[in-house]
């Protein structure tokens, strides 16, 4: 009995969707530009987040040693630099390093390494790069350089300077804006999620308001409020999987498309030294596809199922 | 069967719908309820199926008081009441068979029942013909014959049919007529409204005459008075 009942809501959730063709269409556009609405907040804050990491990981401070400073003291400066608290990365690069580095990135530059020539030898000094795990520590770590007595042997000090001060000014905004962008997003994501969960929910409403009299004559004729929701639920139901299928292959082709776009605009050059920008939605829509398509979908089957739901009830107390 | 105790129904705009009625309906009865618009025709079937709800008094279907029913209860009860509106009130996504269907299916009645009875009333009716049609494709007179088809496809104990035939030809009126008096001859319980003179005649049988929202007549084998 309850399978034959499943069955029949079922077939009519399914028959009714489709003979109310303009109604089935407007929610599935609706519902479609709110889960569209979804899939922009998801693609903005993975691209909002690629883009702070990146910015995050490119500010760092740099201490730069002078140039008979020994390998060993800068390595066990490293050490006590790696075991703060604050510090996410130290990496050390030698004198070697640095040049070489310097050399391949300016190969092709006849007048740059004619230069390099001149000045004889290597004038580069050895460094550590630290990082934070975040950007307000950075204050901590260069104070924790400053008041360190870090001289070698012969009583002369081993760094030469510490560029804190330079990339204070960037810091300092990041550590400010970050937060504030964070917020920002969130709230701007809930307030376009709630708006678009109500026109989903005002759609749905009007169009069971349409079929309010439909419903009295169902109570009347003595079906039960199972017999007379159910197909409004599943029909509302479909609504949700359709717009589902429309909204993926939306962000999909807009995933690929916005790759060309940063392409098109940077330059193939250019965008490739900014590797992580190139590609940024196209990759995180397929490696996150599970996730996505469980939340575009559940969304939508939730929007049209407890939508429906709710609209048919008001129009059942006969 | 069924048995109207002292009800009164006064409308939130303070008209007097019925006014203190009482009085019993036996089983199989073919009873015609005659008054002029306005005499509470229609809020007495309303009462029955609760589509509304009295005043004061009560209305009984048997011993059950109708309305103190839940929901599950209140389903089961209008499934053993078959309405006929005077609009029809067709559902108009569905076809002719679905419409009758929808009837058999809210009653729990099996896939096989439904597909054997729903040709064999369209028949009765004589529609079998438009049985694929949607409700808008059909005449006036065709589409109150299925909203009778509808009503009595589940067998149930009691037909009532309120002006089935206020928006009739009199060839159509007469039909109905004779639809309805065959239900009754096969054992329903009948109770039709109408304030059509030429119905009443036809019908024969108990007639109660109502005027202002009161009982002024009740007649065993009556004549249209008014």
């Amino acid at each position: 009995m309850i399978f034959t009942t499943f069955k029949r809501i079922t077939r009519t959730g399914f028959v009714n969707f489709w003979r109310n063709g303009f109604l089935s269409f407007a929610a599935i556009v609706v519902i479609t530009l709110s889960l569209s609405a979804f899939g922009g907040l998801v693609f903005a804050s993975a691209f909002g987040r690629s883009l702070l990491a990146d910015v995050k990981d490119k500010v760092d401070i740099n201490v730069y040693f002078t140039l008979t400073a020994p390998e060993k003291d800068i390595l066990a400066l490293q050490k006590e630099i790696e075991a703060l608290p604050e510090v996410a990365d130290v990496t050390y690069v030698s004198a070697e390093k640095a040049l070489s580095s310097f050399k391949e990135k300016w190969q092709n530059n006849a007048l740059i390494m004619q230069g390099l020539t001149e000045v004889g030898g290597n004038p580069f000094p050895a460094a550590l790069n630290v990082k934070a795990k975040d950007p307000g520590q950075y204050g901590n770590i260069a104070n924790f350089l400053t008041s360190k007595n870090t001289e070698d042997q012969s009583g002369s000090t081993i760094i030469d300077k510490v560029n804190y001060e330079e990339n204070k000014i960037i810091i300092d905004r990041l550590s400010a804006i970050i937060p504030t962008v964070e917020q920002v997003g969130l709230t701007v994501s809930l307030i376009l999620i709630l708006v678009a969960i109500i026109i989903v929910w005002n759609t749905i409403r009007l169009i069971i308001y349409t079929a309010k009299d439909e419903i009295a004559v169902m109570k009347l004729v003595g079906a039960s409020n199972i017999y007379v929701r159910g197909p409004f639920i599943i029909s509302g139901i479909m609504y949700g999987v359709v717009s589902a299928i429309l909204t993926l292959v939306l962000m999909a082709g807009f995933a690929y498309w916005s790759d060309s776009i940063v392409l098109r605009l940077a330059g193939v050059d250019v965008a490739a030294n900014f590797s992580l920008i190139v590609n940024v939605l196209s990759a995180y829509f397929v490696h996150n596809f599970p996730q996505i398509f469980i939340l575009i979908m559940g969304s939508g089957i939730l929007l049209g199922g407890v939508a429906s739901y709710v609209a048919a009830r008001k129009y059942l107390r006969v | 069967m069924i048995y109207y105790d002292k009800v009164s129904k006064i409308y939130p705009d303070k008209s007097v719908a019925l006014d203190n009625v009482s009085f019993g309906i036996e089983p199989k009865e073919f009873v015609t309820i005659v008054g002029h618009s306005g005499a509470g025709k229609t809020t007495l079937m309303k009462l029955l199926i609760a589509e509304d709800y009295p005043t004061e008094g009560s209305v009984f279907l048997e011993s059950t008081n109708v309305h103190n029913l839940n929901k599950k209860q209140m389903s089961k009860l209008r499934r053993r009441i078959g309405t006929v509106f005077q609009d029809y009130r067709l559902i108009q996504n569905k076809t002719i068979y679905e419409n009758i269907a929808f009837a058999m299916e809210a009653s729990g009645r099996t896939d096989h029942e439904i597909a054997a009875d729903v040709p064999h009333v369209l028949e009765l009716v004589d529609l079998a013909h438009k049985i694929w049609n949607f409700p808008h494709e059909l005449s006036g007179g065709e589409r109150q014959r299925v909203a009778i088809a509808r009503a009595i496809v589940t067998q149930p104990d009691i037909i009532i049919a309120d002006e089935p035939t206020g928006n009739l030809d009199p060839t159509n009126t007469f039909e109905i007529v004779r639809i309805l008096k065959k239900i009754n001859e096969m054992g329903t319980t009948v109770l039709l409204t109408t304030h059509n003179k030429g119905v009443v005649d036809a019908v024969g049988g108990r007639v109660i005459t109502m005027e202002n929202g009161k009982v002024i007549r009740d007649d065993k084998s009556g004549k249209y008075i008014l």
